[in-house]
């Protein structure tokens, strides 16, 4: 492995890494508030890019501009976040909150299910492929190295700037205060006044968002097709798990591991590349159960 | 009282002689029977409050044995298959075990389904090995060293698979009340009082989910020598979300109900398939929705609470009267 080729890996790792992490920023954030692993989540990706692919062909073969790319993938992330999130939190999550934990796996498996067929009836089985984004831009040069600008310079960017901006939103705004609140300690944050219920449906809703965003950004680089949300849903669940449930920092670190994993096995052992993410999972998993950041919850009575 | 115990025995027997009448039935009954072994590993593991989304894997690790024994041995022979395919599940369901009975809820459904999807890949993968995506073929086994038609072959074969699965259940049902099944159902209900007992929790569970995925292999073998093929699709997460899909739908924790699932599971899609192919998995996802949140207890609690009803009507009230106080004072 020479020089290039190790820069290679790097970069396909990075830009891989940073829209896992998208996604996985969504799961982990619900997973954190809502206490529900959201299996319906990569059906919000795989969705956030059919909206952005189908939509992107339809308006640039009509010769719009190619600039509007970036505000599509935006609205793309809003109506995954708006029209799929919101009505199933309220219809749907509100019921099973207090059931148990393995029912509640089995509703958002079901909607999973649902999910992936509504794919299959709006877009059918056919690829699509939509890279104006990504031509746009071009390539840059480094280390010897062309690469698309796109997934070098836009797709961390883009990972670095949400990291940056969820953080300061829990942490500054009143209504992330609400949500850590909430996450906390349901019951007494109920009892302060703070409505709980509207802080699961903002929560849910912005990550969906965020996974329908991660989409929109991915449409650009591959192309789109059935099944891209299964595996998506797995993949950002071994980056949760890693990082440790409900932890948002560590699973960008997590991400950046298991994409560069991901992406070294692609040029030294391409058969592996499919079990590098879940190979280091259960390697993590067996030293920490925890997760990497994970803290170990002291069980409430 | 007798209805209640009448009916399954009226069911049983309808189901046993049916392929007599309808001999298109005997087929798709093997494959349900064969469905119904492995969902019942799943409601084993319901009983201890675990739901696994990648038990799918014994299922394929157990049918890709026998695929592999009739490669070598030309053929091969039944009863080595089942012995080789519940040994091999039992054995990967003691690797996996090892690792996943330190988890649960959440950790433990996500990690057998990843589980499965490493055994998925790999059987896509190293297709020079097991045929990839199209499989191997898994031609007709001589029984007991005996060479059979098509026809008898089948029919053995569904009577065989009829009587393992009963004695399968009673097993089962053996199992559950058994001291060590009573330690298993307290994972779900308190696992904290198991531990302060002096009992091992991941002990416990892990016997649990060797059985469990024996029985998913039982299921597999049975599966691949009625289909005469095994595919990387035995092994994908449609498969295991299909099983859990049929365990609650008869009725979560109960060992009838896997059986009574799976065959009207399969009945409805053998005569579904035609018309609503496309949008299979959606049907299945609005029914779980629906069971979850309306018959939580699946088909045996709508029959359980018919014959309630049944027996309400008689004026005999004094058994449900007693009931309604229990451990009040004498």
């Amino acid at each position: 492995m020479n020089a290039q080729l190790f820069a290679l890996a790097v970069f396909d790792g990075v830009a891989y890494a940073a829209l896992v992490f998208m996604v996985a920023v969504g799961l982990t954030l619900i997973f954190g508030v809502l206490r529900i692993l959201n299996v319906a989540h990569g059906s919000f990706y795989a969705i956030g890019a059919y909206l952005t692919a189908s939509i992107g062909g339809a308006i640039f073969a009509a010769g719009y501009a190619p600039w509007l790319a970036l505000p599509l993938m935006f609205l793309a992330a809003a109506i995954v976040g708006i029209v799929l999130g919101g009505p199933i939190e309220r219809l749907l999550l509100r019921r099973i909150y207090a059931k148990e934990d393995a029912l509640q796996l089995l509703v958002t498996f079901a909607v999973f299910m649902i999910l992936e067929d509504v794919q299959r009836l709006i877009w059918g089985t056919q690829p699509y492929f939509e890279a104006t984004a990504l031509q746009q831009l071009g390539n840059i040069e480094v280390f010897g190295v062309f690469y698309t600008t796109y997934q070098l310079v836009v797709l961390p960017l883009v990972a670095i700037t949400v990291l940056i901006s969820l953080r300061l939103f829990l942490r500054k705004t009143l209504s992330g205060k609400l949500i850590l609140a909430v996450t906390e300690d349901r019951e007494t944050a109920t009892a302060i006044g703070i409505d709980a219920d509207k802080v699961y449906l903002l929560t849910f809703v912005v990550g969906a968002a965020l996974a329908g965003f991660g989409g929109a950004l991915a449409s650009a680089t591959t192309s789109v097709v059935p099944g891209m949300g299964a595996d998506m849903i797995v993949l950002s669940f071994a980056v949760v798990a890693t990082a440790g449930l409900g932890q948002i920092e560590g699973a960008a670190i997590a991400a950046l591991l298991i994409g560069l994993g991901r992406s070294f096995a692609v040029y030294l052992m391409p058969e592996l590349q499919v079990l590098i993410p879940y190979l280091i999972m259960l390697l993590v998993l067996l030293v920490r159960p925890e997760g990497l950041f994970g803290v170990v919850r002291t069980r409430k009575i | 009282m007798t209805l209640r115990i009448a009916v399954p025995i009226v069911l049983l027997a309808i189901v046993a002689l049916l392929p007599l009448v309808a001999p298109w039935s005997q087929v798709v009954l093997t494959l349900a029977l064969a469905k119904g072994l492995a969902v019942l590993g799943i409601v084993l593991l319901l009983h201890a409050g675990q739901v696994s989304f990648g038990h799918a894997l014994f299922f394929a690790v157990a049918a890709y044995s026998a695929a592999f024994l009739g490669e070598a041995f030309a053929g091969g022979e039944l009863v080595m298959m089942i012995v080789l395919g519940l040994g091999a599940s039992l054995f990967f369901g003691l690797m996996v075990g090892l690792f996943v009975v330190r988890y649960r809820h959440i950790f433990f459904g996500m990690l057998n389904l990843a589980f499965s999807m490493i055994f998925y890949s790999i059987l896509e993968k190293f297709y020079h090995v097991t045929g990839g995506a199209d499989g191997m073929q898994v031609a007709r086994p001589t029984v007991v060293g005996i060479e059979m038609e098509r026809a008898g072959f089948e029919t053995l074969l569904f009577y065989g698979s009829l009587v393992l699965c009963v004695a399968v259940a009673f097993c089962i049902h053996r199992f559950l009340s058994s001291p060590i099944g009573n330690m298993f159902k307290t994972i779900k209900t308190n696992e904290t009082r198991l531990e302060y007992l002096g009992i091992s929790a991941r002990r416990t569970l892990l016997v649990g989910y060797v059985v469990s995925a024996g029985l998913c292999g039982l299921g597999g073998v049975l599966m691949a020598v009625a289909q005469g093929i095994v595919t990387p699709e035995y092994a994908w997460w449609i498969r295991s979300g299909e099983l859990v899909f049929i365990a609650i739908l008869g009725g979560a924790g109960s060992v009838a109900g896997a059986f009574v699932g799976a065959i009207i599971y399969e009945a409805v899609r053998v005569n579904a398939a035609a018309f609503a192919a496309d949008v299979w998995q959606m049907v299945l996802g609005f029914f779980l929705l629906a069971i979850i949140l309306f018959a939580s207890r699946g088909l045996v609690g709508l029959y359980e609470r018919l014959m309630d009803r049944l027996e309400s009507k008689k004026p005999q009230a004094k058994e449900p009267q007693e009931k309604r106080v229990p451990g009040a004072a004498e």
